[in-house]
């Protein structure tokens, strides 16, 4: 299992701040999660990059390239560009 | 070197903390410090003067993502201590909502230092925020002057 975060803009827009999820068959990267993702809808396909708005992806709390693996156990959160300070 | 990093909901003391950075240390000669508030006039945002700015953060990250700008600006110059304090949750206009103060034993590391905390921490801290006016309610947008302020530390 993978826990999978969302926050702020995209929190609201897939309607949930987090999930369980048992890592798709062929998944071994963060391109290939977000590609499944993206299946689930029109508001999941727009919120995690199929829309004009950014997104960034951590993966166990560090921000990754779509390139970086994702495996088992791990955390990958999903977010808007950031806009503290 | 003495590091302090927090996110909280309760307010801080920005005076008693700049105060206490560097109490007993003989070696700090210059203590540099900002604090930023919230705004409740926006130039860039439609729907007139923001009554509640909302903080939401990825908790954990948050911490580790502030903690890694502090270790590199340790990288970078001679510090003896960083305070770096954030809040989350409602604030209303002119409430603090960041404190990022740095010791040193010349000011110009400090000064350099702290800007380089502040850069950092508006493009790289898992912050976002939520601004309501008469309008309704709007998340921030990243704005690309704090992407190329925190560029030129690259």
């Amino acid at each position: 299992m993978i826990r999978v975060l969302y926050f702020a803009r995209l929190r609201e827009a897939v309607g949930t701040g987090e999930e369980s999820l048992a890592l798709p068959p062929g998944v071994e990267d963060v391109a290939g999660l977000t590609a499944y993702l993206r299946t689930r809808g029109p508001r999941w396909d727009e919120a995690l990059g199929g829309g004009p708005a950014p997104v960034l992806v951590a993966v166990n709390q560090t921000v990754v390239a779509p390139r970086a693996r994702v495996a088992d156990g791990d955390e990958v959160a999903f977010f808007p560009p950031v806009t503290g300070g | 070197m003495r590091v302090q990093v927090r996110v909280q909901e309760q307010p801080f003391d920005a005076g008693a903390e700049v105060e206490a950075i560097a109490r007993g240390d003989a070696g700090t000669g210059a203590v540099v410090s900002f604090v930023g508030r919230v705004r409740a006039d926006t130039a860039d945002a439609p729907g007139g003067p923001v009554s509640r700015l909302t903080l939401e953060h990825y908790p954990g990250m948050t911490e580790k993502a502030l903690s890694a700008i502090v270790a590199e600006a340790q990288t970078r110059w001679e510090l003896r201590a960083v305070t770096v304090i954030h809040r989350v949750g409602a604030l209303a206009p002119g409430e603090a909502i960041v404190l990022a103060a740095v010791a040193g034993a010349h000011r110009a590391a400090a000064f350099a230092a702290c800007e380089f905390i502040v850069d950092r921490l508006k493009t790289r801290a898992p912050f976002w925020k939520r601004e309501r006016t008469a309008q309704g309610e709007r998340w921030v947008e990243a704005r690309a002057e704090d992407a190329q302020a925190a560029g030129r530390w690259d």
